[in-house]
């Protein structure tokens, strides 16, 4: 018979046994790391040290992100704007843009490929070389150790770093609509300021948190399911940044869906 | 053999691991009693590493018992497993060392983050430095475990997981990978710790010579060196010596019993002597 020769097909409930069991085992570690927030003992000098280098250590890399996303915004906007004769709002369209969307997502995406990965990285070889196995048995619970304060620390810096995307992105579009657009700096200033409402500053600082929970908790997740040598830290490292990227995207949406929906957008 | 008289440390009753529906330990059953150096010898993948995580509360098995100083640690939840962890002191294979932190800071890491331990603040670099030294690694408080040789690193591995002074020690092939004469340093200091602390030592290795030395050799204080067990001393050294063969226990008794048997997977491990 032709299914004995190439053997049975595969029940599909096996092929989802794996991706329902990584899904259970995320929100296992997710509840416990969140759990562990009200916890003791809490390891205050961790969270200092992750937010020195997810907060800090990114800065440079966000600033120059918002930077020139402000002013590639302020350029592409001022050639739509001028069709209707409205150049001098591009102030509006920028802070607009870069609140609500751009300096959330960028942030998180820049946040996601150095932190998701260098967390995964860290974890991975923690794990390989059974030092999570070491903590375990010195009576240190790994989670509460190693993911509860990069949560903390993710979820405080990424906001902080999102502020300031938006801010140097605006300055950014103020020296192209300065400088090229030949639009005064007051009236950009003016616009720009105008055209936010706490809405959109409530949405944008909504998103980078949970972004935030999810970068964490993905190269957590990752790191501490690490297998394989150091062949797997690579592996866990890609899945990491993959995953919080896909999830950042997924994320976003379904908040401004959500933001649409109740009418407030 | 371990005189049946003394408590028992560690009991396994029938200890199933599966890894992916594949037995790693197979309904494994022996009791470590108190003072007793348990050799336990297999071939790669035979189970020996997940013996010993399983005797200390990282691996829970599919099925059976596991109870160390009496108590069942299949029940126990994992902050419950601290407190029995913290009367058990093991040495990973590859050390395990923080990569982050210095060697002091590795030693001193049960000290202060067991909580049962409640060891004074004052007293930590004493006791850690006293650990350091039984390892002979005085020197390499500030040094990172990256810039230690293999065989230091193990030594000071050796030294965290006695820093606490445990009843109870778990090796995990604290020879593998060294060359023979830092072996032989490391053997010596499991047995020196045996016989000064007075531990329960269960040492999981693929190198006869290790078992060997366990058996037939104990620690001179005054000298500070090993000397042979006098002849006909070698029952009272109480080594009991297992092994393992695809996770099922395929030997359990003494040297002599060992040494003589006919078995060919237990003859490999005897015949590296020669």
């Amino acid at each position: 018979m032709v299914a004995s020769e190439f053997g049975d097909p595969p029940n599909l409930l096996d092929l989802l046994k794996e991706p329902i069991l990584a899904v259970q085992e995320f929100f296992l570690l997710s509840g416990r790391a969140l759990r562990n927030i009200f916890r003791t003992p809490h390891y205050g000098d961790d969270i200092i040290l992750q937010m020195d280098g997810i907060g800090v250590g990114s800065m440079q890399i966000v600033a120059l992100t918002g930077f020139f996303s402000g002013a590639v915004m302020a350029l592409q906007m001022s050639r739509a704007l001028a069709s209707y004769g409205q150049v001098g709002r591009t102030g509006t369209i920028v802070s607009l843009t870069l609140v609500r969307e751009l300096g959330p997502v960028l942030t998180a995406l820049m946040v996601a490929g150095r932190n998701a990965s260098g967390i995964a990285s860290e974890l991975g070889s923690m794990k390989v070389t059974e030092q999570i196995d070491a903590m375990r048995a010195l009576g240190t619970d790994p989670i509460q150790k190693l993911v509860t304060p990069r949560v903390i620390a993710t979820s405080f810096m990424l906001p902080l770093l999102t502020v300031i995307a938006d801010f140097v992105g605006l300055i950014g579009g103020w020296l192209i609509a300065v400088f090229f657009l030949f639009i005064p700096s007051k009236q950009y200033w003016t616009t720009a300021w105008r055209a936010l409402e706490w809405n959109d500053v409530a949405q944008g600082l909504l998103k980078p948190l949970i972004f935030a929970l999810v970068i964490s908790l993905v190269g957590c997740y990752y790191g501490l399911r690490t297998t394989g040598g150091t062949q797997g830290v690579g592996r866990s490292t890609t899945q990491a940044v993959v995953s919080a990227t896909v999830l950042v995207f997924i994320f976003d949406l379904m908040i401004t869906k959500i933001w649409v929906a109740q009418g407030v957008s | 053999m371990a005189a049946p008289s003394a408590p028992a440390i560690l009991q396994f009753v029938g200890v199933t691991v599966k890894f992916e529906e594949m037995d790693v330990l197979s309904d494994l059953s022996f009791v470590a009693y108190e003072g007793e150096s348990r050799v336990i010898f297999g071939a790669a993948g035979s189970g020996k590493t997940v013996l010993l995580k399983t005797a200390l509360g990282l691996i829970k098995p599919d099925a059976g018992k596991v109870y160390a100083f009496g108590k069942d640690l299949t029940l126990m939840t994992e902050r419950e497993l601290f407190e029995v962890r913290s009367r058990m002191g093991m040495l990973f294979q590859e050390s395990a060392l923080f990569d982050s932190l210095t060697i002091e800071e590795n030693v001193a890491y049960p000290l202060l983050n067991q909580k049962s331990i409640q060891c004074p603040k004052a007293e930590v670099l004493p006791r850690v430095t006293e650990a350091l030294e039984f390892v002979e690694l005085g020197q390499t408080l500030e040094k990172y475990p990256s810039e230690l040789s293999g065989g230091m690193r193990r030594r000071a591995a050796i030294a965290r997981a006695v820093v606490t002074g445990p009843p109870l020690v778990l090796y995990d092939s604290p020879t593998a990978g060294l060359d023979p004469i830092t072996a032989h340093t490391i053997i010596a200091l499991l047995i020196k710790e045996r016989d000064i602390s007075h531990t329960t030592a269960v040492i999981v290795t693929h190198r006869y010579q290790d078992g060997n030395l366990v058996a037939n050799f104990r620690y001179n204080s005054k000298q500070g060196t090993l000397e042979p067990v006098r002849h006909g001393e070698r029952q009272t050294a109480r080594t009991t010596f297992m092994v393992l063969k695809e996770g099922r226990l395929v030997f359990e008794g003494d040297q002599d019993r060992l040494e003589s048997s006919t078995d060919p997977y237990i003859c490999k491990f005897v015949k590296q002597r020669e």
